[in-house]
Formats: C-alpha cells, structure tokens, sequence
C-alpha cells in the first residue's frame, strides 16, 4: 500500500493555480525526490503531504486515510519534517530540540538520552555540539540536528524540504553521503524536495518532475535522462549536465 | 483597601486648597470630639471629583461654597433647598463666612482715601486697577463690576497674580482682584472693599453633606455653623500657607479656642509619611500591573492568531492609550467612587497597550518556518504555544510590560487627584503650599521607584530571557 496517495489535488493562491490537478502515489520504503525549476510547486505539494497546507479541492491519503481537517497531531508525530537551514528553536540548546517531543510524550530521561545517543552516531554528529545552542551551530550541524529532531519519535516517513539547500559544497557533499547511509540504514519512506538533479539521482531512487504545478514526469532519474517525456525534460537534465 | 477597614467612620472630603483642607478637618475634629469616628480623605480633588464621590456615597460630607452649588454643580438653579434633597443632599448652614471674588486696597491707602466699598472706589476713576486674567474674562468678575457699578476700563490693566500683590504693596496699582479669605490679605494688610450692591454672587461656605447623615453628626456639626468669620479664616489660612503649620493643627487650634474642644492633631514625620506613600504607590502600581499581565498576554495572544479581529483590539488599547488621565479619572468616579480603585482601573488600563504591543509584535515577530517546523512536530497547539511561541516572543513580550511598569510608576501619581495616595499626595500638597521640600518628597522617591523597576525588569529578563536568545 502506498504511504501518501494523492487523488486530484489542487491548490491555488489568490485564484491562481499552484498546483494541480496531481496525481500520485509513494510507494512504502522509497526514497523520492521531487524535483523542478523554482515555481514549480514542490514545497506545496510536499506541505500537502503533512497537512500543512490544504488543498483546496482533491484528498490527500496517509496509510489509506484521507487526512482529517482536525487532530492531525498523531500522524505529524510519524512523519518526520525537515527544511532548509534546520529552523531549530533558537531558544533552546540542539539536545532540547531534539528532546521536545519525546519530553512532551513524557519518555523518560535515560530513554531520551539513549535515543539522542543513537541518532547523534546516525547522522555523524560531534558530541559537544549537543549542548550548544542553534545559533552556535555550523550550518551543517544545524542540519544534523534538525535531522535527529525529525527521527526522535522514529517516524516511518521522513519530509525534507531542501534539506541541504543552504550549505556550502563540502559540507553538502558530506551530508549528502551521511544522508545516503541513513536512509539505506533506516529504511524510511522519504520524500525529500530538490532542485538539484545530481542529488536526486544521488540520493533517490524515484524523482517526480514538476512544472507549473503538474507533473510531467516520474521513474528512476536514469530514465528522466534516457527517455525525456517532452522537451522540457530533455532541457531540464541538459541544464544540470553543465553544472559542476 | 483603606476605605474597607474605615467603613463605620463617616468620610470628610476636602478639595486640593488650603482653606477645603483646613474646613474638612474642623468638621472631623468636631465629629470626633461628640464621640462619632471619622475620617478625613484629604485633598481627594476639584469640584467635580468631590460632588461625584458624594453622590456616589462615597464621602459623607465636605465644604463647599453656595455660588459653586449654584453656577457649577446644579447649572444655575437657585433654589438649592428645593433641588439638593432631590439628589439626597443638603447644604449645612452657612459656616459664617464667604469666600468670592472680592477687591482689595491696602489698608493706609483705603483710609486716606476714604474707600470702604465698591461704590466707592468706582468713584475714583483715577486710580490704577490690576485684575487677573481670569477675573477680566469671568462673566461674574469684572463685566460684571462695570455693569453693577460703572466702572471704567481706562486705569485696568491684566497681570498675573503675585505681579498684582506685589505691585499693589508698591504702589504700583491702587487696588486688585482677591479671594475675599486669600492668606495675603493679613500678610499685606489689605481690605477687602465691600460689595454694596451685590455684584458677586454669594460663596457662603457650608458643609455639603447626604442627607442620611447620622442625626447625632448633624447636630454635632451644626454648632459650626455661624462660627466662623471671614477674619478668622483669613487667619488661618494664613497659618497653613505662609507659616506652614500643619492643616490638623490650625484646626485644632481653632476648636480648642472657640470650644474649648481638645482633640490632638497628629503630625507624622517625613520619613514616616514617605514610608506611607511608598505602600501605597506600590500597591497602586503592582495591583494594576498585575492585574493587566494576566489581561494583555492572553490578549495578544488572541490578537496574533486572528489578525483581523486584532487590529481592532490594538487599535482599541490604542484610543484608551489618548484619554486624557484626569478625564478617564473623572468618568470612573461614578462607576468606582474615589481612592484606589478607579486609580488602579485607569493604571490598569493604560498599561493594556504597551504589553499588548509586546505581547503581540514579539508573536508576529517569529519566523514562519520555525512556526511551521512547530506544528510540523505533531505537539498540540497549547504546548507549541508553552514551549516555542511565548519563550520566542519573550524579549518582546517584557520590554513592553517593562514600558508599562515604568509608565505606571509616573501616571501613579495621578491617582492622588482622587485620593488614591501615593507619591502624587506629597506632589499636589507641595504644589498647593507652594513647598518645594514637599514637591521633592514625592517627586524624587517616584523618579527611584522609576529607576528600581526598571532594574528589577532588567535582572528579570536575563532570568526568563532564554539564554539562547541572548546576544
């Protein structure tokens, strides 16, 4: 069964549409990028996928159930969420960050600890870091942080909106790796948004290619560069070829 | 507070002038000597302030002036035995003397003259006339001397008022405008000219009281009536004024010697009285700073997360914001009476904006996506609000009651024009007695108090300031 499963969805602002009509479906435990030039509506689609955003007409489905308009809190809770530069709460050092939820649910302290323990060595991040506040943080640590913060509760499902968006190349280049052995290690549903398509490749297995809000393509990104749909396609892969 | 613990004792008003002052507690010795508890609330404000407060039961009784009846309170209805009862009030007898507009001449200089009223001084067409400017504008002053006795603008001219007196002890003027019981008339050895053909309406003064005033009051104030003469207030207003003798103790005095009344008159000593109007400044300023955090933060809340609906709101603290304190002061009177409850309701309401502000710009000041991340992590809009949205808008949040707090310290003092105490007390006394010492009693501690609750907010806010919004 898929994950998410989108029926017809369609959301506009102000009168004009963003995205939609979409159709589409995650399959469980793959790794999708979506994928486009700035405008084309990845954000909202994905922000649909967690109810952030609504859409205005069509469903959205979670396991097989329409997302309710109320009481979306125990599903947010099994979907992990991740956007660029972290948005860690800046008043709160990055282990509370982590924490939040967990202490919310009222784990215990060593459970809390052992789990920080845990993801800390999943996502290869130092140890004092820890103890230090967001704006103290590199931005790829950030990163890391925020990345442990949408795991704590192990979600099945992982959300993450350019997650490395705001990193300079070396660092991206090691969180790509890192990010590529977590999800090989944890097996999480992942959709993660980008408009890199060297990193789409890199990281995932599926990329779906948005424009102007509709789809005009989705298979392994192999395929994207073997048998472009249209035109766009074949320019769109062209434009990331020459790029370093 | 103090209006509890005294509720069996009758409650005197007196008006921010000296000779209200000294009246009031005539009337509350005199009460006190027949066996009947009472108590002065000093200084409680103007005309309007007391004859609201009397309505509202608020005050038993206080001195007043027939002409103020009359031109201020009942818009010119004469009959006073007939309206007052109406309202529940009844003016005593007169006290034996009046209080109006009156010309004075020095003494030597009416004798040789040969000046003894306003008949005659309108005779002497040469002699030069200093009035204020009030009284050359007033309908019942000067228009209505020229009128009544054909008076000439020729020799007048407007000045101030000390620039009259002393021009009149010079010379410079031959005579001017005065309050018939001013303190100056015994210090400069002046006359007050009589006013042979009634020009001035009548300021008798008399004790304005409710008429469910306890019989055996009544009768025990009623010995005051006649007792009084204009010499005498004179001289006491002169005590108070320019010799400074405590207002208890002239009244006092007074009793004791036309009496034979003995009541102590008891005078605190500054520190003392500065220790008073400190619990009492603070009580004004934290009840009502207390009482408007536990309103404006919720508020603001609400404010943010419905824009609409909390422009209306701002905007709203907003106009609250531009009533003028004594006009908010006033309109509470009927609603709340005097003393500290209409004081702390106004404090309470001017501090709505600058929290509100805080409370509301430091919400709105959060940056979207970590609003998103918040609601992203599937915790309940309650504990988003606990845990993220109120410690992130906290900076904001306490620099606006830290605003407030110190507004409140100031505007406290107003809370003396209707009796609520405080700093504002040693102020308007000071004011009136022309005692700058006074003035700096209360002018200096409320500047401190300013500064120690500025100090207390910023220890506060590195307390509760999450350290990892710090600089």
């Amino acid at each position: 069964m898929a994950v998410f499963e989108a029926t017809a969805v369609v959301k506009r602002y102000g009168g004009a549409v963003v995205v939609g009509p979409i159709d589409l479906a995650i399959p469980e435990a793959t790794t999708t990028a979506l994928i486009g030039p700035s405008g084309a509506g990845k954000s909202t689609l994905l922000r649909m996928l967690n109810g952030l955003i609504r859409p205005d007409s069509g469903t959205v489905r979670f396991r097989g159930r329409p997302l309710p308009s109320d009481g979306l809190e125990p599903i947010r809770r099994q979907i992990g969420y991740v956007v660029q530069g972290g948005a860690l709460f800046p008043h709160l050092g990055a282990n509370e960050n982590v924490a939040l939820v967990a202490r919310w649910l009222r784990w215990d302290a060593t459970r809390v600890a052992a789990r920080i323990e845990e993801l800390a060595a999943v996502v290869r991040l130092p140890h004092d870091a820890l103890r230090r506040f967001p704006r103290q943080l590199s931005g790829g640590q950030a990163q890391r942080v925020s990345l442990m913060r949408a795991l704590m509760l192990d979600p099945e499902v992982l959300l993450l909106d350019e997650p490395l968006g705001a990193l300079d190349p070396m660092t991206r280049f090691d969180l790509q790796q890192d990010l590529r052995d977590a999800f090989a290690r944890l097996g999480k549903t992942v959709v993660m948004v980008t408009h890199d398509l060297a990193e789409a490749a890199f990281l995932a297995g599926n990329a779906v290619l948005l424009r102007d809000g509709r789809i005009v393509q989705q298979g392994p990104v192999e395929e994207l560069a073997r048998a472009p749909a249209d035109e766009f396609v074949a320019r769109f892969v062209q434009a990331h070829r020459r790029s370093p | 507070m103090i209006a509890l613990a005294l509720a069996a004792a009758l409650q005197i008003g007196s008006k921010q002038f000296t000779e209200s002052v000294i009246l009031a507690e005539i009337a509350v010795q005199t009460l006190r000597s027949a066996g009947i508890e009472a108590e002065h609330r000093r200084e409680v404000g103007g005309t309007r302030v007391l004859w609201e407060a009397l309505r509202a039961r608020q005050i038993d009784l206080y001195p007043e002036y027939t002409g103020t009846i009359v031109e201020e309170l009942l818009e010119g209805k004469r009959d006073l035995a007939g309206a007052l009862p109406r309202l529940g009030l009844r003016a005593g007898g007169s006290l034996g003397f009046e209080d109006t507009y009156a010309i004075g001449m020095r003494r030597a200089e009416s004798e040789r003259q040969g000046i003894r009223s306003l008949s005659d001084l309108a005779r002497h067409r040469e002699l030069e006339i200093g009035l204020t400017n009030e009284f050359l504008r007033r309908r019942d002053g000067w228009p209505r001397l020229r009128e009544v006795y054909g008076f000439s603008d020729a020799h007048v001219r407007g000045m101030q008022h000390e620039l009259a007196y002393r021009a009149l002890r010079s010379g410079g003027i031959a005579a001017t405008d005065l309050y018939s019981t001013d303190a100056e008339i015994q210090a400069g050895d002046l006359v007050v000219l009589v006013d042979d053909r009634r020009a001035f309406p009548r300021y008798d003064a008399v004790l304005l009281q409710r008429t469910d005033l306890p019989e055996a009051a009544s009768q025990a104030l009623a010995r005051l009536e006649g007792a009084i003469s204009a010499r005498e207030m004179v001289a006491m207003n002169a005590r108070a004024l320019l010799e400074r003798v405590p207002e208890a103790q002239v009244a006092s005095d007074f009793l004791r010697e036309r009496f034979g009344i003995s009541q102590a008159a008891a005078a605190g000593s500054a520190l003392r009285r500065i220790g008073k109007r400190t619990v009492e400044h603070l009580f004004l300023v934290a009840v009502s700073l207390a009482a408007a955090i536990a309103f404006a933060v919720p508020l603001g809340v609400f404010a943010w997360r419905r824009p609409r609906l909390g422009q209306a709101i701002l905007a709203t603290a907003g106009v609250i914001q531009t009533i003028p304190s004594l006009a908010l002061l006033v309109f509470m009177i009927p609603l709340l009476g005097i003393g500290a409850g209409p004081a702390i309701v106004a404090l309470f309401l001017y501090s709505l904006l600058p929290i509100l502000r805080g409370t509301h710009a430091g919400l709105s000041g959060i940056a979207p996506e970590l609003l998103e991340s918040a609601e992203a992590l599937g915790l309940p809009a309650s504990a988003v609000l606990r845990r993220i949205e109120l410690p992130l808008a906290a900076p904001s949040m306490l620099s606006g009651i830290k605003t407030a707090a110190v507004i409140d310290v100031g505007t406290a003092t107003l809370g003396a024009l209707i009796g609520a105490g405080g700093y504002g007390q040693s102020i308007l006394t000071g004011i009136r007695l022309a005692d700058t010492g006074l003035i700096l009693e209360g002018a200096i501690p409320a500047g401190l108090m300013a500064l120690a609750v500025q100090a207390v907010f910023d220890v506060l806010e590195w307390a509760i300031v999450p350290h990892g919004l710090r600089e």
